[in-house]
């Protein structure tokens, strides 16, 4: 089954690669991924969504996943949205070629899926949708239907609908180092 | 604020706030600055002859005091070569800090001469990385680092520094905090699951205590014994956590696990609560998983929330440091002990005999020979001269688990090996760190043939410092442990085990410019060892043990842990 984690991480070189690293560490597969930074410049947003075996041994693997992710130092907090209330949406860019018979019919099939047309030629149309994952595949095997088509899909972000109490370490004070006298004067 | 001065002697500044003494290194081109720098530092710089020596050294240090070690060296291979140090540090939760070089930031990704991709090759093998690539930084990424390596569950961390941050001037400012928002260490324990936690130990009939290298790293061992001492309850102290209850002590019932003692086992399978204390149900001690304690209740303690129910799903977890945790586990028992110590009296007395009776079934065997040195006796023979005293630092293989089985530790920190990677050639490096840390301490570095062999070079490093450590080589010209499997496992076809050339220890030693000798009789290994214990250099003894003994008991791979092979198969007539 797919477990989706949002994390929220400091905005540092390296972060992206300690959570990617981690999971291949420990032998779980990545679905998708998305990051980009938060309101506040310093932090990032990360949704992962992991492919996990159902079951106890399953949920033992999931619990142990977000615990080792909030290990790492970089990480301010890695919850799991699988389960929780949560808002799931993914967006898709699908490129469509069309004849000129068929264009018609397939923008009335995009606004079905309340899809739009974000660029258009004589060749086709891009066409972009957002939704959950489920209703982009039935959009993605819609449109295939209409003609050769090329596919990029976001991957999922969430939002979780109750907010969760950030807990972070406070600073530590380093006085009994700076006791110590050093040897620069 | 300080005068201008260079990134080298920031790095200096920060290492002498954070009370480090010694430095075990390598230098190398990016790191020119560096040295340059050491050459007027108090700091001492322990030149070892390979890199992955330098990260062993900086563990043996870490491991004897509890101190964050130091390593260092350049760029490229010099940290290519660190690598192994640092898995084994990051397995065994090892405090330690390693600095290395790295090419001009300019010429980062263009593929530099020694250039690796350090930090990404680390990120696996440390707690965590830097990779500083401004003096803006630097200061706050060293401090960081220590705080890292020593704070919560110990680990390596690797602070990978650029040629021109080593060079580039600046001021130094002191770091006045630390600020890591992410890093959460829960130290307390959570209040209601300690008094439920010693309402359970009170109402258990057969309770197992299972200590681990985490009493040694919060330096618990006092807390340990206050609580085995108060429930009376039998306690066996893991390979990492030899020494965190005096081998000695009444209560101690030796090691569990694969090559565990057979009380320790039994003990394990049949109890009815384990008392986990920072321990992390390793498969080595485990065995088969699904016949593990199966009849127990399970308080695990530990510091890293992702070890509890990693493995085995705990009634109570307990999320803290153990020492505080067992300061107030053992205050709520003490409260409660008046009402619940006499409950079970009966049950427990009949555990206790149980326990007697499993010991005296299957002891360790310090098998003897006249013909032969078994390697059972020379470890016994090394229990006795350490008197529990002595630091023992072991490689890996058949001879560390014939260290563990028969050499006793009275204290913590003196027993160090390579426990969760089990890396052939820790054995004489870390002692070298070890016997710097303690040079008070008697230092035997028991290795095998084949350990030993991976760290000649450090010799030179023993030999240069005069350092008084009693190298000593269970010699079976084989790779014993490998040669044990294929025997057992795989129809005893010995494929690249035998090690039939060995130096001559006394050449060896002799070129080095120090003493060494080879012991063959059992009559004679209680003079030889005496010897190179008086001898106050370093002393390399090479004794030949029986070529084809093998470890018992055993838990084969993928076995349940009361399913112990406890001897050799006898031979059976066709």
């Amino acid at each position: 089954m797919l477990q989706l984690i949002s994390i929220l991480m400091e905005n540092k070189p390296g972060a992206l690669m300690r959570v990617t690293g981690l999971l291949t560490a420990r032998g779980y597969n990545i679905e998708s991924l998305t990051v980009a930074r938060t309101l506040d410049p310093d932090l990032s947003r990360m949704s992962i969504v992991v492919d996990i075996e159902p079951g106890e041994a399953g949920d033992k693997q999931r619990m142990q996943l977000v615990k080792q992710i909030n290990k790492l130092i970089n990480v301010l907090q890695a919850s799991d949205l699988t389960e929780a209330p949560a808002v799931r949406r993914e967006l898709t860019l699908v490129r469509v070629r069309s004849t000129m018979q068929n264009r018609t019919a397939i923008l009335k099939e995009a606004e079905i899926f309340g899809a739009r047309a974000v660029d258009s030629s004589v060749e086709g149309f891009v066409l972009e949708a957002t939704g959950d994952s489920e209703k982009l595949d039935e959009f993605i095997d819609v449109m295939r239907s209409y003609g050769e088509i090329e596919v990029t899909r976001s991957g999922l972000v969430a939002v979780a609908l109750e907010a969760k109490k950030l807990r972070l370490a406070p600073p530590v004070a380093r006085e009994s180092e700076m006791e110590t006298d050093g040897v620069l004067k | 604020m300080s005068s201008l001065t260079n990134g080298a002697n920031i790095v200096l500044e920060c290492l002498t706030r954070e009370k480090v003494e010694i430095i075990f290194g390598y230098p190398g081109g990016v790191t020119l600055p560096f040295y340059d720098a050491i050459y007027d530092s108090p700091i001492k710089h322990v030149l070892v002859r390979h890199e992955q020596n330098a990260a062993f050294a900086a563990q043996g240090y870490a491991r004897a005091t509890g101190k964050v070690g130091v390593c260092c060296a350049t760029s490229g291979p010099g940290a290519t070569n660190l690598v192994t140090g640092l898995v084994d540090a990051m397995m065994d939760s090892i405090p330690i800090v390693a600095l290395t070089g790295q090419v001009t930031s300019k010429l980062i990704g263009s593929d530099a001469f020694q250039e690796a991709d350090t930090f990404g090759i680390t990120r696996s093998a440390t707690k965590h990385n830097f990779l500083v690539k401004t003096l803006a930084e630097l200061p706050q990424a060293i401090h960081e680092a220590f705080h890292i390596a020593a704070s919560g569950r110990p680990g390596p961390v690797l602070v990978d520094i650029t040629k021109d941050v080593f060079q580039g001037q600046a001021h130094y400012t002191p770091v006045n905090a630390i600020h890591l928002p992410g890093y959460k260490v829960y130290t307390e324990g959570h209040a209601g699951q300690i008094r439920r936690a010693a309402q359970m130990i009170w109402e258990a009939k057969r309770p197992f205590v299972y200590a681990g290298g985490g009493i040694v790293a919060a330096d618990a061992s006092e807390e340990l014994r206050d609580l085995v001492e108060m429930v009376d309850a039998p306690a066996v102290c893991t390979l990492m956590g030899l020494g965190a209850l005096p081998g000695t002590h009444p209560n101690f019932v030796s090691m569990p696990g694969m090559h565990g003692s057979y009380a320790a086992n039994m003990g394990m399978s049949e109890t009815d609560l384990i008392i986990a204390l920072g321990v992390r149900f390793d498969d080595r001690v485990t065995g088969r998983l699904s016949a593990f304690a199966p009849h127990a209740k399970v308080i695990h303690v530990d510091i890293d929330p992702a070890e509890i129910g990693k493995i085995r799903v705990p009634e109570i977890p307990i999320v803290g440091d153990v020492k505080r945790v067992l300061k107030k586990l053992n205050s709520a028992l003490e409260e409660t002990a008046g009402e619940m110590k006499g409950k079970n009296l009966t049950s427990r007395a009949a555990w206790w005999s149980q326990i007697k009776a499993w010991q005296n079934e299957h002891p360790f065997r310090a098998e003897e020979s006249e013909d032969e040195i078994k390697p059972q006796h020379l470890m016994a023979e090394i229990d006795r001269l350490s008197g529990g005293e002595a630091i023992v630092t072991s490689d890996v293989g058949q001879h560390q688990m014939w260290c563990a089985q028969f050499i006793r530790f009275n204290h913590p920190r003196l027993w160090i090996n390579s426990g969760g990677l089990g890396s052939m050639g820790f054995g004489l490096p870390s002692a070298i760190g070890a016997q710097f840390a303690r040079p008070d301490k008697l230092v035997f570095s028991v290795v095998g043939d084949g350990g030993f062999q991976m760290s000649i070079p450090e010799l030179a490093t023993i030999a240069n410092h005069a350092l008084p450590v009693k190298i000593i080589v269970s010699n079976n010209g084989y790779l014993g442990m490998v040669r044990q499997w294929q025997e057992l496992f795989y129809n005893n076809r010995l494929s690249s085990v035998q090690l039939d050339t060995f130096p001559d220890p006394e050449k060896l030693a002799g070129a080095y410019g120090f003493k060494g000798s080879t012991v063959d009789d059992p009559s004679q290994l209680r003079a030889a060892l005496e010897a190179a214990v008086n001898e106050p250099g370093p002393y390399l003894l090479n004794v030949k043990v029986s070529q084809f003994e093998n470890v018992y008991p055993m838990v084969p791979a993928g076995g349940a842990i009361n399913e112990m092979v406890l001897g050799a198969p006898q031979a059976v007539e066709a």
